[in-house]
């Protein structure tokens, strides 16, 4: 239990920037370029954590707790979700709800600091990220229950557990749908290109990134480990529902885990070199669609 | 049957795109293919006899190849691409679209259907892509949108008749069919009439009597 926490906590604190990495070499190799080392998203993360920091005069201990909070959260979330076939740290009936308001909690802290700072642009920003994340939970939300339908468990455990292999052949439609859903959330949530691009360097296009304008050194060092931190967690439910597979041994098992988050990390760098971002009128109506197919997979599970 | 059932889950997802669209050539595309995959449903549900081939080759000449073709030649000759100002927007006739279907597999579930038919989609999916086909005949003006509209409509009827195949006489089959085509030619007609008094093919002007 306590060495299962501590691999989880260490895989997610570690490990994380690594997808980061893979995404940029991905989309540099598609643009022709060599591209950074592996591991430059380490570094930058530690050069960031070693600068000074500069804090505006308007802002208070509200501005620090949404970059803390988005460090703090992934972890703890992290500790509910099975590593593949490797089980969670933590695990009781219900948890997926809780797995979820953690991520508004930290969603909120984060717009509360960049309200915080009294910037219009950064209010912009938290409008949208809110509005988005609004349209996003009901199909996270539908895609559990077709999880949760189909394993009988309310616990991620149990839902993302053995039998995750067997529901493929009798409902695989509802699971393709839920991977799609999901996929589709996952680009959302991380601020990844169809819906967001995270290297914009213009103000009004940005949505996620608008609301962190103001946070410098080791808070913007937290906010990006946050984020990968975050796409890992958010990205190891989309790998179980994909490589449903379990061997038996628990080093197989989270070999396996790795080596799908790997392919995930190459599919989004995929997906943002061919894809070109969509109108911001367009979201909301990709979303609605998005939540519409969640909601028919979990009626084709429900009869 | 698990085929079967996903063909027909397909079928939904083209009555979802219908509902979305905007654009007419996709739509069209999407009604042929929807066409195509309805002729296979008598083969992969009574086995290859020489009923269900000819029906089936009956359906792909018609719903998948001719009915397509003539619209896309319609559009190519009135020229237009759109449809722009549905009555109803686009997302929330697909939302509309996404509540009858749900309403339509739950309702399904209460009917006293025959045990070999209890484990099919077909009356859910027959009775979505009906109202699919009504909520599009209701909500756009083109008069070529409400021509595909009655397309999926009468693809919902047809997803309907497979079932009673073994019931029901060819000629009822054929009825089907050739009532279809009659709908398109009625239309057709319409479209032309439209065309040429208005030169526009809105049906909106059609309401505004002259005393």
């Amino acid at each position: 239990m306590l060495i299962n926490a501590l691999i989880h906590t260490l895989v997610v604190l570690l490990l994380s920037p690594l997808l980061i990495g893979i995404i940029i070499r991905v989309k540099s190799r598609f643009a022709g370029r060599r591209g950074a080392p592996l591991v430059q998203p380490w570094r930058d993360i530690w050069r960031l954590l070693r600068k000074d920091l500069v804090i505006s005069h308007t802002t208070s201990w509200v501005f620090f707790v949404g970059p803390v909070l988005g460090v703090i959260v992934p972890v703890l979330a992290f500790l509910f979700v099975p590593l593949g076939a490797f089980p969670a740290a933590i695990s009781f009936e219900g948890d997926f709800i809780l797995w979820l308001y953690l991520f508004a909690l930290a969603r909120f802290a984060t717009a509360a600091a960049a309200l915080d700072t009294g910037s219009s642009f950064e209010g912009m920003g938290a409008a949208r990220e809110v509005t988005y994340a609004s349209l996003a939970e009901p199909v996270l939300f539908f895609c559990l229950l077709v999880i949760a339908r189909l394993s009988g468990s309310l616990s991620f455990n149990g839902m993302f557990g053995a039998d995750i292999a067997g529901m493929w052949p009798t409902a695989g439609v509802s699971l393709l749908l839920v991977a799609l859903c999901w996929m589709l959330v996952l680009l959302l949530e991380n601020a990844r290109i169809p819906f967001d691009d995270p290297t914009t360097h213009l103000e009004l296009t940005m949505i996620h990134e608008v609301m962190v304008l103001d946070h410098s050194g080791p808070l913007l060092g937290l906010v990006h480990w946050g984020a990968a931190m975050k796409l890992m967690v958010s990205g190891a439910l989309l790998v179980r529902v994909i490589l449903p597979f379990s061997t038996g041994h628990p080093g197989f098992d989270i070999a396996l885990f790795a080596l799908g988050m790997i392919l995930l990390a190459a599919l989004i760098g995929v997906v943002e070199s061919v894809m070109a971002r969509f109108k911001l009128p367009r979201i909301p109506q990709i979303m609605v669609g998005a939540i519409l197919f969640a909601f028919f997979a979990w009626i084709l599970v429900l009869r | 049957m698990n085929l079967v059932n996903n063909v027909l889950i397909l079928v939904v997802f083209i009555n979802f795109f219908m509902l979305s669209s905007s654009r007419l050539v996709p739509c069209i595309r999407a009604v042929s293919l929807q066409g195509a995959l309805l002729a296979l449903l008598p083969l992969l549900t009574h086995g290859f006899t020489a009923h269900t081939v000819v029906l089936s080759c009956g359906a792909l000449a018609l719903k998948g190849i001719i009915i397509p073709r003539l619209l896309l030649r319609t559009i190519e000759q009135v020229g237009i691409r759109r449809e722009l100002e549905p009555i109803i927007g686009y997302v929330p006739t697909t939302a509309l679209g996404a509540v009858l279907t749900s309403a339509s597999f739950l309702f399904a579930n209460q009917l006293p259907l025959l045990p070999e038919h209890v484990d099919t989609l077909f009356i859910p999916v027959s009775l979505s892509t009906l109202s699919s086909g009504l909520l599009l005949l209701m909500t756009r003006k083109k008069a070529i949108t409400q021509v595909l509209g009655y397309l999926v409509l009468e693809n919902g009827i047809y997803i309907f008749g497979i079932l009673l195949l073994e019931a029901m006489p060819t000629l009822v089959e054929a009825g089907v069919l050739l009532d279809l085509l009659v709908g398109i030619f009625v239309m057709g007609i319409v479209m032309h009439q439209i065309h040429r008094t208005y030169s526009d093919l809105g049906t909106e002007q059609l309401s505004a009597l002259k005393e």
